[in-house]
């Protein structure tokens, strides 16, 4: 994995620190075109990794990517699924209506045709369709990681359904012979829970900052692990929201000798350029 | 100390999020799960060890929880909660908490009389900043209050249709019960009781059958006037945005779930606060957790009610009387609506 990891949150209103910035931010990215934009200036910068969830939009982009040149070479991370997506479907929808809404239609009727029974007894081929259905849009494009978005995996990991991991883990190594990837909230746990269903040496992106922000389990623990346990961690949060100032945060990563890559978001090229400067100096 | 027996009835978002946030609390084993939806139930049967039923009469009868979360749709809140204590179990039960008064004070009695740790999921009690609010407002840093803005927008509906349980006003469907509960509930903790409602408007612009917007002028025991604005009909909000604007006769704040922004006249030393704005972010506020599922205030609130079991203390952040106050003040506001 590259040191620099570039991501996506500032593009789709995600703000921690903000609401209000986050409407700002929608407002500044309410065309596609504003996205390529800063990303074309990523990519000048020497940025080689689009971190991104698996957002509408993010479609249009990778149309764009596939047809321009200068994004030859550009590697995507994609994370899904875009969990508010389903959210806001399951509240007005219900589980099975969001199911019915999601699946592609035919291939639900296959299911629908042995009855729910048929389809409650396959959760690892439903599993499957779903993880297919988001990476539709990425079709052509070089996809070495694919992550599960922390939601998802904090959700399976507090219900202690440990054998999801091993199956997509299993199905992401095979169908799109890629590495699997986990964000979560959780690191020093999920790490446990993945070890305990045999994945070694997992990828993990984290929030890993000074402040122990967003650090569930307590810094002391995270810093444990990433001295002692085996895994190819991702750092993110790194600003903590931005309490922390660029240059002090990633000092702090440089502690660690394990972490591979720092995921970041920005919207200027300036900020991109430090940003860069700073983990390429201070990461090992 | 045992760990304490933990069940969830309802696994539909809330559910499943309870059923996670308490599997993974080292003081709990969640021993069972009742819900009716036969593939929610198959998949905690292929993938853990966790009992599950139909029945939660069944469930509680058999596995003798020491407590439930009762996260199903509101009009079963009330037979669920009812037994669940009768028999015994501490209570956590979803937002909004019944669908009658009658109802509300039934419960919020029963669960004073058997002495049952009763707590209700009205979660941005446990967001830092909104605690801060409170504090602040305890200390009369912006002196006495003078109004209010309680605001909430979000999409969940943002285009013409229905169909579930939430598109039907008698079963505690529509953004009234759903939205304006939320920041009814924080204004009630927080400022104060409604006691009054002078206009509201309940607007069906996507919905049939329910509302997608409430507005309403209130006043609360205080004497203090405010104004609620909540639609669930706002796209342009990525998720649920809540807000309070309080002003008083020394300054203003702006709270909401990231940040909270005070406006002093006069500078107030003891609090470190200069003259004019402060802003202040949740990073500073965040409450710890063990483990983090959508947000702190998710597992502070159950952290919060397994302490009150594990060390007998009495509920004071959402207890039922608080949510059954809630309850209230949305039959004060329908019933203005209507009229």
């Amino acid at each position: 994995m590259e040191k620099v990891l570039f991501g996506d949150n500032q593009f789709f209103a995600v703000n921690h620190l903000s609401d209000a910035k986050a409407r700002e931010q929608a407002i500044r990215f309410k065309d596609d075109e504003a996205i390529i934009r800063v990303l074309d200036q990523a990519i000048e910068l020497g940025i080689k990794t689009f971190m991104c969830t698996t957002h509408d939009r993010i479609g249009n982009i990778c149309d764009y990517a596939r047809n321009n040149p200068k994004y030859e070479g550009l590697k995507i991370y994609p994370c899904m699924p875009y969990a508010h997506k389903y959210a806001n479907a399951v509240t007005e929808l219900g589980i099975m209506g969001t199911i019915k809404q999601y699946v592609p239609g035919n291939l639900f009727g296959t299911f629908a045709k042995g009855g729910v029974a048929f389809l409650s007894k396959d959760f690892c081929k439903l599993m499957e369709i779903l993880v297919d259905v988001e990476m539709k849009m990425f079709n052509g494009m070089n996809v070495p990681v694919i992550f599960i978005q922390n939601v998802l995996v904090d959700m399976i990991l507090g219900l202690k359904m440990y054998e999801v991991f091993a199956e997509y883990d299993r199905y992401i190594r095979k169908k799109y012979n890629a590495e699997p990837g986990y964000i979560t909230m959780n690191m020093p746990a999920l790490y446990d829970a993945l070890e305990s269903v045999g994945i070694r040496n997992p990828i993990i992106c984290s929030s890993i900052n000074k402040i122990g922000f967003r650090m569930s389990g307590g810094k002391a623990k995270y810093e444990q692990y990433l001295n002692e346990k085996e895994f190819r961690p991702i750092a993110m949060q790194v600003l903590a929201a931005g309490a922390l100032s660029p240059k002090e945060a990633i000092e702090y990563l440089g502690n660690f000798q394990r972490i591979e890559s720092v995921l970041f978001g920005a919207s200027s090229k300036v900020h991109i350029a430090e940003t860069k400067e700073l983990i390429e100096k201070y990461l090992n | 100390m045992d760990k304490l027996k933990g069940a969830v009835i309802g696994l539909g978002k809330m559910g499943l999020s309870h059923a996670a946030i308490v599997g993974a609390h080292p003081a709990v084993e969640m021993t069972s799960v009742c819900d009716t939806s036969s593939l929610v139930l198959d998949a905690f049967r292929r993938y853990t060890r966790i009992n599950t039923y139909s029945d939660y009469h069944k469930m509680i009868e058999k596995e003798l929880p020491d407590f439930v979360i009762i996260s199903t749709p509101t009009k079963f809140h009330y037979p669920m909660v009812k037994y669940a204590m009768e028999k015994g179990l501490h209570v956590f039960c979803e937002k909004p908490f019944s669908l009658t008064d009658q109802e509300g004070e039934e419960l919020a009695e029963l669960a004073e009389r058997k002495q049952l740790v009763n707590q209700v999921g009205y979660h941005n009690h446990f967001i830092g900043t909104f605690r801060e609010l409170k504090r602040l407002l305890k200390l009369k840093v912006i002196g006495d209050l003078l109004h209010f803005t309680g605001e909430a927008y979000g999409p969940v509906v943002i285009k013409e249709k229905g169909g579930t349980w939430r598109s039907r006003h008698e079963e505690g469907g529509g953004c009234l019960f759903d939205y304006a509960s939320h920041v009814l509930n924080l204004i009630q903790e927080i400022v104060g009781r409604p006691v009054k409602i002078y206009g509201a408007l309940l607007k069906s612009e996507y919905s049939k059958g329910v509302e997608d917007a409430v507005y309403a002028l209130m006043q609360l025991n205080s004497g203090v006037s405010g104004v609620l604005s909540v639609s669930w009909s706002d796209e342009t909000y990525r998720k649920m945005s809540t807000s309070l604007t309080i002003e008083g006769k020394k300054g203003k704040i702006i709270c909401d779930a990231t940040e909270i922004k005070i406006y002093l006249k006069e500078a107030l030393p003891s609090e470190n606060l200069p003259k004019g704005w402060t802003i202040k972010y949740i990073t500073d506020f965040a409450l710890p957790v063990n483990f983090y599922l959508r947000g702190e205030e998710y597992s502070a609130q159950v952290d919060y009610f397994i302490d009150c079991i594990r060390n007998s203390k009495k509920t004071e952040i959402n207890s039922f009387e608080q949510a059954f106050y809630t309850d209230k003040v949305i039959k004060m506001i329908m019933d203005n609506a209507k009229s």
